[in-house]
């Protein structure tokens, strides 16, 4: 088994004149969960989209399960994405077709299983997020809250090892919002390694192993829950301290 | 003395500013050019290797051709009756009104029916995909086709471009044969021709060099309107108002380009089927 499911090297990424993150490295090891928390624009979904192979670095490397992602080709990057799930920020379905084939997509696209255990496995995953009734509706038909379920049920449709979540609870009530933790903290509890990506300090209470603080696009403070809230700097503290979801 | 004013710094400097206003143009000009060109050769070499997406082609050509139809047949029909109306009020100064199908059919194969079939399906389906595809980038659903493990260029873009290629030669002949039939009602409106004797003079002087390389050479405008309008739709930015951007420029972009590389068609065309003397 790999010593870190999601490895970051050295990780500085610029858009134009703007350093976004600055010689950023952390690394997750199989089955454990980091949430990644800092205030707007201090490149927390940039980090996230990295590991997925979105952006490439400008300098430093990614590894998912030992390998190099940043060297791969594209053939090599969609190998490796099949093992990741990835919940966007806007849920980002395809909005031109149901929640059902929405969460059938990647089951068609990489398996080749029968139309009636794709439509067994829809079913499963979109129950398992409270969505039960909503297979046949369109995208444009949902609520916030649901649209970030449904995507979450299509992130998880392949079962992957890694799942990558930015701001699960972002716009959501506070219990949709739990909702969603007790979803993510099952899938960690089964194996998965979670990196998520949020505002919500007790939402990363819950799920987080590790925590880690993004400020001006480097790391500000990482460790526990319990020793970031002793932090001798005043802005992880004050973090740490704040209780707003997102 | 010397005016040392702002104002009359400004004016010195005003040359240079509209000269550095057109340099930066051109290099955005010959950015977006080179960016296009990139992606239409990627494009171009993905389309012949597999995975082959055909469903997602077989979809596109449904989306992209068919739906269409009716207003290739109806524009074609308009086109038809308006066209022989011109071909009639010049050609009876000569006598020579059984010349009227062979006149028209030749202006409709040869030019009309190529041309405006791409500049409508450059208005239907070139706003319709760089919408589509803007819509995708700035809502992040392309980026959510990549972390599923799906090609985006190759699902999205190549497969559009590909029934763009495909279709604009079906359309052609649709909007060709919608022009003659036309051409016939408005004959049939004021003599007595048959519809066999209208299509017999039609088809009398159409030869393969008039036929096939005037309608094969909408699949470069079909590449055009593809291309344009999927390029300008991965590139767009700005949320709502980069999407309506997005959507005109991908009609104006690709009418554009449609008109001058018809010239460059029309030349060669000439230069392999010489137009028989």
């Amino acid at each position: 088994m790999a010593d870190a499911a999601i490895r970051l090297d050295g990780v500085s990424k610029a858009f134009g004149t703007h350093h976004v993150l600055r010689d950023v490295s952390l690394a997750v090891p199989p089955g454990r969960a980091c949430c990644i928390l800092g205030r707007s624009g201090t490149g927390k979904s940039v980090t996230l989209k990295h590991v997925i192979g979105l952006i490439r670095p400008d300098a430093g490397r990614v590894f998912v399960q030992d390998e190099d992602i940043t060297s791969l080709d594209a053939r090599g990057l969609s190998r490796v994405r099949r093992g990741m799930g990835f919940l966007f920020q806007n849920a980002a379905l395809f909005d031109s077709i149901s929640v059902g084939e929405n969460v059938a997509f990647p089951l068609r696209r990489h398996t080749r299983l029968r139309e009636g255990e794709i439509q067994r496995r829809v079913r499963e995953k979109l129950a398992e997020v409270g969505l039960d009734e909503a297979a046949a509706k369109m995208p444009a038909e949902l609520s916030g809250g649901m649209r970030k379920r449904a995507g979450l049920a299509r992130a998880m449709a392949l079962d992957p090892s890694i799942l990558l979540v930015d701001e699960p609870s972002a716009g959501l009530d506070p219990i949709t919002s739990q909702e969603i933790d007790q979803l993510l903290l099952a899938r960690r509890q089964a194996g998965t390694t979670l990196l998520v990506v949020t505002h919500n300090i007790p939402s990363a209470r819950v799920l987080g192993d590790r925590l880690i603080v993004l400020h001006d696009g480097a790391i500000a403070a990482e460790g526990t829950a319990a020793e970031l809230e002793r932090s001798d700097q005043p802005l992880v503290r004050a973090f740490m301290q704040s209780t707003g979801g997102g | 003395m010397n005016d040392t004013s702002p104002a009359a710094g400004a004016g010195a400097s005003a040359p240079f500013a509209w000269l550095a206003g057109l340099g930066a143009a051109a290099l955005d000009a010959l950015g977006w050019f080179g960016g296009f060109s990139l992606f239409g050769a990627r494009a171009l070499r993905d389309a012949v290797r597999p995975p082959f997406e055909l469903a997602e082609i077989a979809r596109q050509m449904f989306d992209i051709g068919w739906r269409s139809l009716p207003l290739i047949a109806a524009s074609g029909f308009s086109v038809g009756i308006v066209l022989s109306m011109h071909t009639r009020a010049s050609l009876e100064r000569f006598g020579a009104e059984a010349m009227i199908p062979a006149g028209l059919a030749i202006a409709l194969i040869r030019e009309t029916g190529p041309l405006v079939t791409g500049l409508l399906i450059s208005g239907r389906v070139g706003a319709g995909i760089g919408a589509e595809l803007g819509a995708m980038r700035v809502t992040e659903q392309i980026d959510a086709l990549e972390a599923t493990a799906v090609d985006a260029f190759k699902y999205l873009a190549v497969t559009r471009i590909i029934a763009c290629i495909l279709a604009l030669p079906l359309l052609t002949t649709v909007m060709n044969f919608a022009g003659i039939l036309g051409g016939f009602v408005a004959e049939a409106a004021i003599s007595d021709m048959s519809l066999q004797l209208y299509f017999d003079r039609a088809f009398l002087l159409i030869e393969f060099g008039d036929l096939i390389p005037a309608t094969l050479k909408t699949m470069v405008f079909g590449f055009l309107i593809g291309t344009v309008s999927s390029y300008l739709g991965f590139e767009t930015t700005g949320g709502t108002e980069g999407v309506g951007r997005t959507s005109t420029r991908s009609v104006v972009f690709s009418s554009i380009l449609i008109i001058v590389v018809n010239v460059v068609l029309v030349r060669l065309i000439f230069f392999f089927f010489p137009p028989a003397g």
